[in-house]
């Protein structure tokens, strides 16, 4: 009797969400002619915060990162000074809070600019290493306390609060505002100090990770991607895995950016909603909803092997 | 059954953002972004 035919699998489509990421980080750092006149963009739809870790120092940048502006509400947030009345940070968190309603984490795995320099740094051909899944709590951390807690908490002789998260940690202001700022303002460049070796260590330590790991920053330290993961049960956007279709063949984590076990937690707040496994799955056990509508990759719908 | 919470946690979100546009936050979050942060590039 001859065996059990093995499925025929069609190939996998074309997966294009690269060029989203492309047109994204452009689009969010548009204002190429600040680079030329050696100063940052300074238009009135700055104040806009876009979903994404972006510095607004960048010199092209054309909106507002959501975490500096988050750290600057909470660290001038003070009852005695006239100047912090009324701002609470509203406005920021209302944002953030709208977007994860939706889409949950999604803008991490579509938008964000430094997530797309994760990505294409960990093609570089090397040994490549996991990240214990316990590290993914570090996060939470630096989200409690360099985003929230010591902006609010620890304040300076004029009574305000730093943003320590910016100062200390963001390898993502490094790249984009530190690095293309020094080169083209002159002035700035005898202010270097010790603050600015620091966190070139850190962004050179950060990218040589990024080549060996599947999107660490994301997963271990971003604090924006901490705020939207805790969305990702709750939001109107929704992953679904068919148990009856999954074969536990582990394609799906193979093609994963961030490295998940998507069937064990369909929802995670580590799934950055980039869509991967979807068309990873040759069994098409895994869909997403949205507004009512179920999609599953049309053209992988095989059945199980018996 | 359709589910309710993602509706209403955009309601209230949005609620909050408008609240925050209300009392000049944009003002607040344009300042910031259209002055040189010093912290961001690690100078301050």
């Amino acid at each position: 009797m001859a065996a059990n035919p093995k499925p025929t699998l069609p190939k996998k489509p074309r997966d294009r969400r690269a060029w989203y990421q492309a047109a994204f980080a452009l689009g969010l750092n548009a204002w190429i002619p600040s680079w030329f006149k050696g100063e940052i963009f300074q238009g009135s739809v700055k104040g806009v915060c876009v979903p994404g870790l972006n510095c607004y120092s960048c010199p092209s940048a054309m909106g507002a990162c959501p975490i500096g502006a988050l750290q600057t509400a909470f660290g001038g947030l003070r009852f005695n000074l006239s100047v912090a009345e009324k701002k609470f940070g509203l406005y920021v968190a209302g944002f953030l809070a709208a977007i994860g309603s939706v889409v949950g984490r999604m803008p991490c795995g579509w938008v964000c600019p430094f997530g797309f320099i994760q990505e294409l740094l960990h093609k570089i051909p090397s040994p490549k290493l996991r990240i214990p899944h316990a590290m993914t709590y570090f996060r939470y951390f630096v989200l409690a306390t360099t985003v929230i807690a010591l902006p609010l908490l620890v304040v300076d002789q004029f009574g305000y609060g730093q943003t320590w998260f910016c100062k200390w940690i963001c390898p993502a202001g490094t790249l984009e505002a530190g690095i293309p700022l020094m080169l083209i303002k002159a002035d700035l460049r005898p202010l270097i100090g010790f603050m600015y070796y620091w966190k070139l260590g850190l962004l050179v330590l950060f990218l040589g990770w990024f080549v060996l790991s599947r999107r660490p920053f994301c997963r271990t330290v971003c604090p924006l991607g901490a705020i939207w993961g805790l969305f990702n049960k709750a939001s109107l956007f929704r992953m679904a895995v068919d148990d009856e279709k999954c074969t536990l063949c582990d394609m799906c984590r193979k093609d994963c950016p961030v490295d998940i076990k998507i069937y064990e937690s369909a929802n995670s707040p580590d799934c950055v909603r980039c869509l991967k496994c979807v068309s990873s799955c040759k069994f098409g056990a895994i869909s997403y909803e949205f507004l009512g509508k179920t999609e599953v990759a049309p053209d992988l719908r095989v059945k199980k092997p018996a | 059954m359709r589910r309710k919470l993602p509706w209403v946690l955009l309601a209230v979100s949005l609620s909050v953002m408008a609240v925050g546009l209300l009392f000049g936050e944009y003002r607040s979050v344009l300042e910031k972004a259209i002055t040189v942060c010093l912290d961001c590039i690690g100078i301050g």
